[in-house]
C-alpha cells in the first residue's frame, strides 16, 4: 500500500473524503460488510423440492454447500405458492439439519430396559425373518366357505400420508404380495 | 365428494379461489393449517369477495375473514341443509344447471322411505346388524339388471364408500336410469325427495341446533345464493372439522349438494376444496396404504370375486368410465406379477389376498391387545401421540412380538416402553413389556428423489440434494431392501403361497453408495407401459389383453414420452393463470375437475366473466385454459346410441364422465351406507338431544365396545352432567401434527411452547379457570393437563335454551421433543363414521377445572372417580353401556 | 439548529444514503407491513432467523394471545404481535353498506362492544434520523446505500449505548455475548438482489418490499381502500418524511391507534438535538482552546 492509499484509507480522511463527514455511512462500512454476499449465491447447487408438511405442496429451493444444506427458500416459480413459506416450511432447513434427528438404528430387545446397537445390516435381516415368521402364524388359506383368502392376520402397518408416492406404491406391493393386509395410513386418522 | 361427481378428490385447486366472489370455510382453519394456500382466498378478498368462516372457535382464520358464525361442534349438517332448503324453499337453485347436469330428474324406486316417513331413519335399516340394506335407495327400475345386482349390491355396502376420498364412484349396477322426469314436478324425482327431505331444516331449526342466530344464518344463505349463478361462482374449503365426525362423509355431502344446486361445481371460482394435512396424503390413498383399495381405487377383492371376470364385473359399471375397469385392472396386475401374469392365469389375480371385514387400523389395534396383530410397521406416523383414545394404541404396541418404527427422531411411539403415561401411572412397566423394537432413521426430503401428490391432486417430485446422514435411509430403499432380502430367504421354497412374493416384478435399477432404488422407475411403472416396454401417454392406451402394464391408471401418464411429467416446473410466469407445465396433476393432467360443466349445454360459456372450457365451433374440439374433462372431439349434442357402453354412454351435455349416468348426484342412490341423502345425527357424546328427528345417533356408525373405550352418557342421560362440556381438538400454524416433526426443533418450539386449552371468559368464571394457570381436562378415558388461555375467540352458544360451552385442544403435544405436553387425542373415544371408517376427534364432551392433574396412579383415581359419578364402573356401566349403544 | 435531514426524492420520501457517503446508491428500500391481512404465521420470525441464523428466544410460555416470543429483541428480529380486542371493526353505522363483519352473536352474549383480533409484524424501523446510529462510537452502526441501518457484529464492542437511544426498544444486547443484534433488512441478500428473507416467506404478502416511494404510494392505496369498506380506524405509521425521526424505512398499516400496537404514537429521535448541542460543544472547546492559548501566551509573558 502507498502511502497515499494509506492516507486515504485513514478513518478520518475517509470520512471526508467519501461526504460521510460522520462517519454514518459508506466510511463507517466494515470490510466484512462491504464483502458480504448472500450464501444462496456461493452455493455449490440449487435443488427444486417440495415442501414435506402440509399438502399445499409450496415449491422449495434447496441450497447444497460443500454437501451440506445451507438454506431451504420458497420457490419463486411456483404457481402455487409463488415463493412463499408458513413458519414450518420456513424452519426446514432445521428440519433436515436438526441435531435431533437419528443416525443409527436404536433396538430394543423384548422385556430390554435399555436401548441398544445395531447394524443397518443386521436390523434389516432380523426383520426380515420376524416377517417371514409372523406372516406364517397368522396365516389363512380360506374363509368358513373354503373360499379363498390367502392372508395373513398377524402384520399391520401404519404410515404414508407424508411418504412419497413410490414410496407407498413398493410398500404396498410389497405388503400384499406377502398376505398382510391390515395396511393403513393417516388418510383416516 | 366421490359419490356426489364421481372422483374423490379437491374438485378444484388452491388458484382458483382467487376468482371465487364467496368462500366459505367450514370444518377448516385454513389460515393457521394451510397459511400459503390462504393467500388465494386473502387475493379473492382483496378482489372484493366475501369471506366466511364458520367454525366453533374464532381462529386466524375468522380474524381475517368478513364474516365468523360460531357453531356448535357436531352441528354442520344442521346448518348446510338449513342453506339447501333456503335453496329450494326460495327457489335460489341454478335451474338449467340443475337441470341438464344434475340427477335432479332422476326417479327414485317407490319403495324408497325418507327419513320423514321414518322420523329419523331411511328405509332398509336393519336394527340387529346396525346395517342398511341399500336396495330400496336406488333409482327406478335399477332392479331390472336381475341376480348380478344382488351381488353388486354387496359391493356397494362394503366398500364402495371410501366417501369424500374415494377415487371414483357413480357405478350403477343397471347403468343409466330410465326414468326421468325433466320437469322435476315428479314427487318421486330426487329434486322434489330433496325438497320434502330438508323441509325441516329451517332457519329456527338452524338455531336451535347449532347454537347460531337464525339473522345470521339467513345471511351466510343469502351471501352464498347473491354470488352464485352463471356470472358469479362461490367456494367451499373444508378439511378434517368435517370428515372426523360419525357423520362425516355426510357433512360434505351437504356441502355438495349445494354445490350442484348453486350450479358451483366444474367452474373457475367454485367448487370443494378438501384441504388436506400431510405432503401426500392425497397420494396415500391414490396410491394407497389403505386396507380396501389397491392403486387406482381398484377395489381390494372379496371372497366372492373369484375370479378377475367376477371381481371387474362387479366393480364396473357398464356406462361411464368404469367401463374400462378391466383395461386398469389387468394392466395393474401385470404391472406387480409382469411375464409371470398371463391370460391363462387370470394375470395371477389369486395372488391377491382378499379381505371380509373391518380390517382398518383401529380394530388392527384391538386386535393387537388380543396379540392377533403380532407385528407392525409404524412408517412416519405416531399414533402414540397422534391418533385417537392413544391410550389404546399404546396398550396395542406394548403387547406386540415386535415392532419398527421408522422417523426422523426418537417418537413417542418408539418410546413408549420407557416413556409413556401408562408408564408414569403404572399401568406398564418396562420390563414386562415383550415387544422387541426396531427403531430406524429415515432419510428426509431433501435426501432422495420422490413424487407427494398435494391437496389438488398434484403429483410434484422433489429431487435429491444431499445423502443421507449414518443409518438413515429412504422408505422406499427400506421396502425395496426388505423385499430383496425376504425373496433371497424365500427363495426355492417350494410353499404355493410364497408364490406371490416370488413371482412379484421386482427389479428395480439401484445407485450410489447406499444402493437406493431408482425412483424414477418406480414413476415409470406406476404410469405404465406397454408390450415395446414403452411409457403409454395416459390410460386410455391400456389394454385388457395384458400387452399393458400399469401400477396406477389414475397416474397413468405422469411418465408420458419417458419424461417424469411430475418434475416439470416452468414458471408460471410464463404460462396462463392455471399453470398446466408446472407437474402433472391426476387425471390426466386436468387442474379442475367436471370443467365441461364451465359450459351451457350447448358448449358456450355460460358467462365471459367465468368462461374456462367450451366448445370450438371452427376447430370442432373442447379447448379452454386447462385439459378439458372431456372427450375433447365429442360434440356437445352427441347423443349416445342405444346400447352404447362405457364412456360412449355419455351425452355430450353430460360432463360427470365418471358416473354411470354422467350426472352429479344430489340424491346417491349407491355408495353410501347411512343414507341417500344426508341427515342431521348428534356426534357420540353430546349434552343435546337431537332436535330433527327421534333417531339420536347415525344408526350405523361405528363403535367400539371396550374398557378402554368407554362413551360417555349423552343428552340427559344419567351421568352425562358429569362431563357437560363439548371439547374439540385441532392444530395450530406453529406445529405439525403429533409433533415429530415441529416439536423437535427450536424455531417452531417456543412460538408455541406449551399445550394448552382454550376458554371463554364466561367458562372461566364459571369453573374459577386463571388465564396463563393450569386446568385439567377430564373424561372417562383418561384425564390430561393444559396451560389455561382464556380469551374472547371463545363464545358460549345458546343450543335449546342452555348455555354451551366449549373447551378447545390443539392435539400436537406428547412426552418427547423440546416443547412436551399431555396429548388431546388421549381424551378422544373410538367412534367411526361408518363408510370411511374415520374417527369423531372434533366432538366430544368433558368436564374441565382448575389445577394441574394428578400424577400417577393417583390419576387413574381422579378418572376412576368420575366414571364411578358418571355410572361407568362395574354393573352400573354395563347397562349405561347398554343404553349408551341403543340406537 | 435542529437536526438535518436527509435531502427528499422527488417522491417525496427521504434519502439518508444521499448523506451518508453513497454517491451512487440504489433507491432507498425498507418494508410497508400491511397489518389487516397479516394472519400472524410468524414465517416472518421463523424465516428471519433461519436466514440470519439467530438463537431461539427461550421456550416460554408468555399467554400474550398467540404471542410467546414477547417483544423484538436480540433473538427475535421480527415479532408478530397478537391483540385481542373487544371493539367494532371501523366506525361506520350499522346497517347494508357497513363492513360485513359480524363476530360472536353479540345479543345474546352482552358482548355488544364486539371483538377482533389484530396480528402485526413488528421489525426494526430503519429510521431515516436513527439514533442507534448517532450515538454509536464504535462505527459498528452504518446506513448502508439502500439507506437501512445495520449492526456490524465485527465492530460492536457491546457499549450498549444505542440501546436506550432506540424510541422504539429495537435494539438489544445478546445475552452471553454482549453486542447488540437487530434486523438489517437482510443486507447480504440485498446486495445479492435478493428480497429479505420475511418479506419472501410471507404468505399473504402482508410484509411487501420494496423502494420505498413504490410502497408507499400502494399503501396510500390500500388506505383508501379501506375506509371505502369502512374501516375508517385504518392508518398508516411512520410514512411521512416530516415526523420526529424523518419517516421510517419500515412503516406499517394499522387499523387503531399506534398504542393498540405498543408502538409511540409520536416517536421522536432523541438526538434530534445533538447537531445543537455539538455546535455549543465546539464554541465552548473553541472558547477553552481560546482561553488556554491565551493562558499560555500571557504565561510565556
Amino acid at each position: 500500500m502507498g502511502i497515499g492509499e494509506r492516507f486515504a484509507a485513514w478513518p478520518v480522511v475517509r470520512q471526508l473524503l467519501s461526504g460521510d463527514p460522520h462517519a454514518l455511512g459508506a466510511a463507517a462500512r466494515s470490510p466484512r460488510s462491504a464483502a458480504l454476499t448472500p450464501r444462496t449465491t456461493t452455493a455449490d447447487r440449487v435443488v427444486p423440492s417440495i415442501c414435506p408438511y402440509c399438502a399445499v405442496g409450496c415449491g422449495q429451493r434447496v441450497y447444497v454447500k460443500d454437501e451440506r444444506v445451507v438454506q431451504i427458500e420458497g420457490d419463486p416459480d411456483s404457481p402455487i405458492s409463488r415463493g412463499r413459506l408458513c413458519p414450518k416450511g420456513s424452519a426446514t432447513r432445521q428440519l433436515v439439519t436438526s441435531p435431533s434427528r437419528e443416525t443409527k438404528i436404536k433396538y430394543r430387545r423384548p422385556y430390554g430396559t435399555q436401548w441398544e446397537e445395531l447394524s443397518l445390516e443386521q436390523a434389516m435381516d432380523m426383520i426380515a425373518d420376524r416377517v417371514i415368521a409372523t406372516r406364517h402364524a397368522g396365516w389363512q388359506d380360506v374363509d368358513e366357505d373354503g373360499k379363498p383368502l390367502r392372508r395373513t392376520m398377524s402384520i399391520a402397518h401404519l404410515g404414508g400420508a407424508t411418504l412419497d408416492n413410490e414410496e407407498n406404491y413398493l410398500l404396498k406391493k410389497l405388503y400384499t404380495a406377502l398376505g398382510a393386509i391390515q395396511i393403513e395410513n393417516q388418510a383416516r386418522i | 365428494m366421490g359419490t356426489s361427481f364421481g372422483r374423490g378428490g379437491a374438485t378444484t385447486f388452491q388458484q382458483d379461489l382467487q376468482h371465487s366472489d364467496c368462500i366459505v370455510i367450514m370444518g377448516s382453519n385454513m389460515a393457521e393449517c394451510h397459511p400459503v394456500g390462504f393467500q388465494w382466498v386473502m387475493e379473492a378478498k382483496l378482489r372484493g369477495a366475501t369471506i366466511i368462516h364458520v367454525d366453533p372457535r374464532f381462529s386466524r382464520t375468522s380474524a381475517v375473514s368478513d364474516m365468523y358464525v360460531p357453531i356448535r361442534a357436531g352441528s354442520d349438517i344442521a346448518f348446510l341443509g338449513g342453506i339447501v332448503n333456503y335453496i329450494l324453499q326460495n327457489g335460489r337453485e341454478f335451474r338449467e344447471y340443475v337441470e341438464r347436469y344434475t340427477n335432479a330428474a332422476t326417479i327414485v324406486s317407490a319403495e324408497f322411505e325418507d327419513t320423514e316417513d321414518l322420523d329419523g331413519l331411511f328405509s332398509g335399516f336393519d336394527p340387529e346388524r346396525g346395517v342398511y340394506d341399500v336396495t330400496t335407495w336406488q333409482y327406478e327400475g335399477a332392479g331390472d339388471t336381475g341376480a348380478a345386482a344382488g351381488q353388486r349390491v354387496r359391493h356397494f355396502e362394503t366398500d364402495a364408500a371410501l366417501g369424500e376420498r374415494h377415487g371414483s364412484h357413480g357405478a350403477l349396477p343397471g347403468g343409466r336410469p330410465r326414468h326421468r322426469d325433466p320437469t322435476l314436478q315428479d314427487p318421486q324425482c330426487t329434486f322434489q325427495l330433496l325438497k320434502k327431505h330438508f323441509t325441516r331444516y329451517t332457519p329456527e331449526m338452524v338455531e336451535e341446533t347449532c347454537g347460531v342466530p337464525r339473522e345470521q344464518f339467513l345471511r351466510v344463505a343469502e351471501l352464498l345464493c347473491d354470488n352464485s349463478g352463471p356470472e358469479k361462482t362461490a367456494a367451499f374449503c373444508y378439511a378434517v372439522g368435517w370428515t372426523q365426525h360419525t357423520v362425516g362423509v355426510q357433512y360434505i355431502r351437504t356441502a355438495a349438494i349445494i354445490q350442484q344446486l348453486l350450479g358451483n361445481i366444474g367452474r373457475p371460482g367454485g367448487g370443494i376444496l378438501a384441504l388436506r394435512g400431510h405432503a401426500s396424503i392425497q397420494g396415500s390413498t391414490d396410491i394407497p396404504t389403505l386396507y380396501e383399495l389397491l392403486p387406482g381405487y381398484l377395489p381390494m377383492p372379496h371372497p366372492g370375486d373369484e375370479d378377475l371376470a367376477t371381481y371387474i364385473d362387479n366393480n364396473s359399471s357398464p356406462t361411464g368410465y368404469w367401463g374400462n375397469m378391466d383395461k386398469y385392472a389387468t394392466s395393474f396386475l401385470k404391472a406387480w406379477w409382469g411375464d409371470k401374469a398371463t391370460p391363462e392365469n387370470d394375470f395371477c389375480y389369486d395372488y391377491l389376498p382378499r379381505i371380509n371385514g373391518d380390517h382398518s387400523n383401529f380394530r388392527s389395534v384391538l386386535d393387537m391387545l388380543e396379540h392377533k396383530v403380532k407385528g407392525y410397521f409404524v412408517i412416519g406416523e405416531n399414533p402414540a401421540v397422534g391418533s385417537t383414545n392413544s391410550k389404546l394404541q399404546r396398550l396395542g404396541l406394548a403387547n406386540l412380538d415386535w415392532l419398527v418404527v421408522r422417523d426422523f427422531v426418537e417418537i413417542e411411539s418408539a418410546a413408549f416402553w420407557y416413556d409413556s403415561p401408562e408408564i408414569e401411572t403404572g399401568e406398564l412397566r418396562t420390563e414386562e413389556i415383550p415387544t422387541e423394537v426396531f427403531f430406524m432413521p429415515a432419510a428426509a426430503h431433501t435426501e432422495k428423489d420422490g413424487s407427494f401428490t398435494n391437496t389438488q391432486r398434484l403429483l410434484q417430485w422433489h429431487h435429491t440434494a444431499v445423502e443421507p446422514p449414518g443409518d438413515a435411509r429412504s422408505d422406499l430403499w427400506f421396502a425395496f431392501h426388505l423385499g430383496r432380502i425376504i425373496r433371497e430367504k424365500l427363495a426355492g421354497s417350494t410353499d404355493e403361497r410364497d408364490r406371490p412374493i416370488l413371482d412379484l416384478n421386482w427389479n428395480y435399477p439401484t445407485q450410489g453408495a447406499i444402493e437406493e432404488p431408482d425412483a424414477h422407475m418406480v414413476l415409470r411403472e406406476v404410469s405404465g407401459y406397454d408390450a415395446d416396454n414403452k411409457a403409454v401417454s395416459g390410460f386410455q392406451d391400456l389394454k385388457a389383453d395384458g400387452s399393458t402394464a400399469c401400477g396406477c391408471w389414475i397416474y397413468s401418464g405422469a411418465f408420458a414420452g419417458e419424461v417424469n411429467q411430475t418434475a416439470r416446473r416452468k414458471p408460471h410466469q410464463d404460462q396462463n393463470w392455471v399453470a398446466p407445465e408446472w407437474a402433472w396433476a391426476w387425471p390426466a393432467n386436468r387442474r379442475l375437475l367436471y370443467n365441461r360443466a364451465s359450459a351451457k349445454p350447448d358448449g358456450s360459456p355460460w358467462s365471459e366473466r367465468r368462461r374456462y372450457v367450451w366448445w370450438d365451433d371452427a376447430r370442432e374440439e373442447w379447448t379452454g385454459y386447462d385439459v378439458p374433462d372431456f372427450l375433447t372431439k365429442k360434440r356437445p349434442d352427441y347423443k349416445p346410441p342405444d346400447g352404447a357402453q362405457r364412456e360412449d354412454a355419455i351425452a355430450g351435455d353430460e360432463p360427470f364422465i365418471m358416473q354411470a349416468d354422467g350426472v352429479s348426484w344430489l340424491y346417491a342412490p349407491s355408495g353410501l351406507r347411512d343414507g341417500p341423502m344426508p341427515a342431521h345425527y348428534e356426534p357420540q357424546e353430546t349434552p343435546f338431544r337431537n332436535p330433527l328427528y327421534a333417531q339420536q345417533h347415525n344408526p350405523v356408525r361405528q363403535t367400539y365396545r371396550h374398557r378402554y373405550n368407554p362413551y360417555h352418557p349423552s343428552n340427559g342421560q344419567v351421568g352425562s352432567e358429569v362431563f357437560p362440556y363439548v371439547f374439540t381438538t385441532y392444530r395450530v400454524t406453529e406445529h405439525h401434527t403429533a409433533g415429530g416433526m415441529s416439536r423437535t426443533l427450536p424455531y417452531l418450539s417456543e412460538l408455541q411452547p406449551e399445550m394448552f386449552c382454550e376458554v371463554s371468559p364466561e367458562l372461566a368464571a364459571e369453573r374459577g379457570l386463571v388465564h396463563n394457570d393450569w386446568a385439567t381436562i377430564i373424561t372417562a378415558r383418561t384425564a390430561i393437563e393444559a396451560r389455561v388461555m382464556v380469551t374472547d375467540r371463545v363464545t358460549p352458544l345458546l343450543v335449546q335454551g342452555r348455555t354451551l360451552h366449549q373447551v378447545g385442544l390443539p392435539y400436537h403435544w406428547g412426552t418427547k421433543g423440546l416443547t412436551t405436553g399431555d396429548s388431546a387425542n388421549d381424551l378422544i373415544p373410538l367412534a367411526l363414521d361408518p363408510n370411511v371408517h374415520i374417527q369423531e376427534s372434533k366432538a366430544a364432551t368433558c368436564d374441565i377445572r382448575p389445577g394441574r392433574r394428578p400424577r400417577g396412579p393417583a390419576l387413574l383415581a381422579l378418572v376412576e372417580q368420575y366414571r364411578r359419578r358418571a355410572g361407568l364402573d362395574g354393573a352400573e356401566s354395563r347397562r349405561a353401556a347398554a343404553k349408551e349403544h341403543d340406537r | 439548529m435542529s437536526m438535518t435531514l436527509p435531502p427528499k426524492t422527488p417522491s417525496g420520501g427521504r434519502d439518508p444514503a444521499a448523506i451518508s457517503g453513497w454517491a451512487q446508491h440504489p433507491d432507498r428500500v425498507g418494508f410497508f407491513t400491511d397489518t389487516s391481512i397479516c394472519i400472524g404465521c410468524k414465517a416472518c420470525e421463523v424465516a428471519c432467523k433461519e436466514w440470519n441464523e439467530v438463537p431461539d428466544d427461550g421456550l416460554n410460555w408468555l399467554g400474550q394471545s398467540y404471542d410467546h416470543t414477547g417483544e423484538l429483541g436480540a433473538d427475535t428480529w421480527r415479532h408478530v404481535q397478537f391483540i385481542e380486542q373487544r371493539k367494532r371493526p371501523g366506525t361506520a353505522d350499522e346497517g347494508l353498506d357497513a363492513p360485513l363483519i359480524e363476530h360472536v352473536p353479540l345479543a345474546q352474549l352482552g358482548r355488544e362492544e364486539g371483538f377482533r383480533w389484530l396480528m402485526s409484524s413488528d421489525v426494526c424501523k430503519h429510521c431515516t434520523s436513527a439514533a442507534c446510529l448517532d450515538v454509536c462510537p464504535t462505527g459498528a452502526l452504518f446506513r448502508t446505500e439502500f439507506g437501512t441501518v445495520v449492526v456490524q457484529a465485527d465492530i460492536c464492542n457491546g457499549c450498549g449505548y444505542c440501546v436506550p437511544a432506540c424510541p422504539f426498544g429495537v435494539i438489544d444486547q445478546r445475552r452471553g455475548d454482549g453486542r447488540v443484534w437487530k434486523c438489517t433488512l437482510c443486507y447480504d441478500r440485498l446486495k445479492g438482489g435478493f428480497e429479505p428473507a420475511c418479506a419472501q416467506a410471507c404468505p399473504t404478502n402482508s410484509i411487501q418490499f420494496g423502494p420505498l416511494d413504490e410502497l408507499k404510494v400502494r399503501a396510500n392505496r390500500r388506505v383508501r381502500q379501506l375506509h371505502e369498506q369502512g374501516f375508517t380506524d385504518a392508518r398508516l405509521y411512520g410514512a411521512d418524511p416530516d415526523d420526529g425521526v424523518g419517516g421510517l424505512g419500515a412503516f406499517f398499516l394499522l387499523m387503531d391507534e399506534p398504542e393498540v400496537y405498543r408502538l409511540p404514537p409520536d416517536p421522536v429521535v432523541p438526538t434530534r438535538d445533538l447537531p445543537a448541542m455539538w455546535g455549543a460543544a465546539a464554541k465552548a472547546a473553541t472558547a477553552l482552546a481560546v482561553a488556554t492559548v491565551a493562558a499560555f501566551m500571557a504565561g510565556r509573558r
